[in-house]
């Protein structure tokens, strides 16, 4: 009786633990998840052969393995497409978050492959801790000297935890760079358009 | 001259007319004028700049470019300060007379970049900023060939900046033409980063570059704290 009671307990305590570990990790404050999810890719990259190598395939392999759980693909496709994001349907949609989130890993992998000294700095996060909407800010500081390039993630509190919907690099923000040649690319051939386009593009 | 002024304003005048047809955005009126700008500008760049700056990489050893980078920045520092005091920001104004000073003398004639080594930073104003700041607005956006992005308000201070600056007033002709080219070149060198990454990101190169180049201007001008007002107008 005193045994079962115990090892129910026990399963007790190790369920709890679980619970607040997971729960521990969805609410990481969103600036330490950019700070580690940063400090991981960067460290890949000084030290996995293959990266240094410049093989595409492995970089591709990392960038999406450490980055693409953090990152909400499509509120940010939502937000590039603007209104004409309501008019498409739901399987142009998952097309055109699909083919975006490629799009963005391509190009992240490109400048990951020719930057690997850098040092990651965090700015101060001005946030209220009951904030679901916040801005993280970072600023990346080349070894070989050169102006730091600060590097901003608007971040969206979501029930998976924290959530980047947006990178702004020096000022310019991606999505409201894509918003223009999406907008652009719906006025010529309408939305199938833009899919075509897009899949041209990471073909 | 005054046939090259009749030129440049007749095709003004076209660009303005194209523009009117195509019903184009608010910020680029003459977007039909300055597509065509594009289309020059890329085969040039394409064919003749890059494979030149991608041989400057190659062949000539990093330090030295990284001295001929700081040359021209440290001249760049001293309009900086000018514009620090133009747009009444005076710790930032002795900021970059801090650098100018230090690595004009410690550093030979602004080769080596001793301030950024004890932590001053780069102010980075320039004209187009202080008319920014004085409450100008870009004005239509202009694509130049070669030259690359710029807007009527940045171009007027381009003008002011090449009109004043200190390389302009070097007698001997060969030696200023090597400083304005090794300038030019450094532009472009220290440009290339963001030329690939527009490579790899953008579907229509002309539209990224016109939207990162405003968003990126706008950015300046409020020294990285835009009000969000004043984003929605881009």
């Amino acid at each position: 009786m005193v045994a079962m009671y115990l090892s129910n307990l026990r399963r007790m305590v190790f369920f709890a633990a679980a619970l607040v570990a997971t729960v521990a990790f969805a609410q990481e404050a969103p600036d330490a998840m950019v700070k580690r999810v940063s400090q991981e890719v960067l460290d890949v990259a000084r030290t996995d052969a293959k990266v240094q190598a410049g093989d595409q395939a492995r970089i591709h392999e990392v960038v999406d393995g450490k980055l693409s759980p953090y990152f909400d693909f499509t509120h940010m496709t939502a937000l590039a497409m603007g209104r004409n994001w309501p008019t498409a349907t739901p399987d142009q949609q998952k097309q055109l978050t699909a083919e975006f989130k490629s799009l963005l890993i391509r190009t992240y992998s490109g400048a990951l492959s020719k930057y690997r000294d850098e040092k990651i700095e965090l700015r101060p996060l001005a946030a209220n801790p009951s904030a679901t909407d916040v801005t993280v800010k970072t600023l990346v500081v080349k070894s070989g000297g050169g102006a730091p390039v600060p590097i901003d993630y608007s971040m969206a509190k979501t029930p998976d935890g924290w959530k980047a919907y947006d990178v702004i690099v020096g000022g310019v923000s991606l999505v409201t760079n894509y918003r223009d040649e999406f907008s652009q690319q719906i006025k010529d051939g309408g939305i199938d358009g833009l899919i075509k386009t897009l899949k041209a593009k990471n073909g | 001259m005054t046939r090259a002024v009749r030129t440049i304003a007749l095709l003004v005048a076209a660009g303005a007319l194209a523009g009117c047809a195509a019903s184009p955005t608010r910020d680029d009126p003459f977007e039909p004028f300055n597509r065509a700008m594009y289309a020059v500008h890329e085969p040039i760049d394409e064919h003749v700049v890059r494979p030149f700056i991608d041989a400057y990489t190659k062949f000539v050893p990093s330090p030295v470019r990284q001295v001929i980078s700081n040359f021209n920045n440290n001249i760049d520092d001293l309009f900086s300060a000018i514009n620090d005091g133009l747009q009444g920001k005076p710790d930032k104004m002795g900021n970059d007379l801090g650098r100018v000073l230090i690595n004009s003398g410690l550093g030979l004639g602004g080769m080596i970049d001793i301030a950024s080594q004890i932590g001053v930073e780069r102010g980075g104003e320039d004209f187009g900023q202080t008319f920014g700041v004085w409450g100008f607005g870009q004005g239509p956006y202009i694509f130049i060939p070669v030259f690359g992005p710029t807007t009527v308000r940045d171009g007027s201070g381009w003008i002011v900046r090449l009109y004043w600056g200190p390389v302009g007033y070097i007698p001997d002709v060969p030696f200023r033409n090597t400083l304005y080219g090794l300038g030019a070149i450094d532009l472009r060198y220290q440009a290339q980063d963001a030329v690939s990454f527009v490579d790899q990101a953008a579907l229509d190169r002309y539209a990224f570059i016109r939207r990162a180049y405003l968003q990126r201007r706008l950015y300046q001008v409020y020294d990285g704290s835009v009000p969000p007002d004043k984003k929605e107008e881009q």
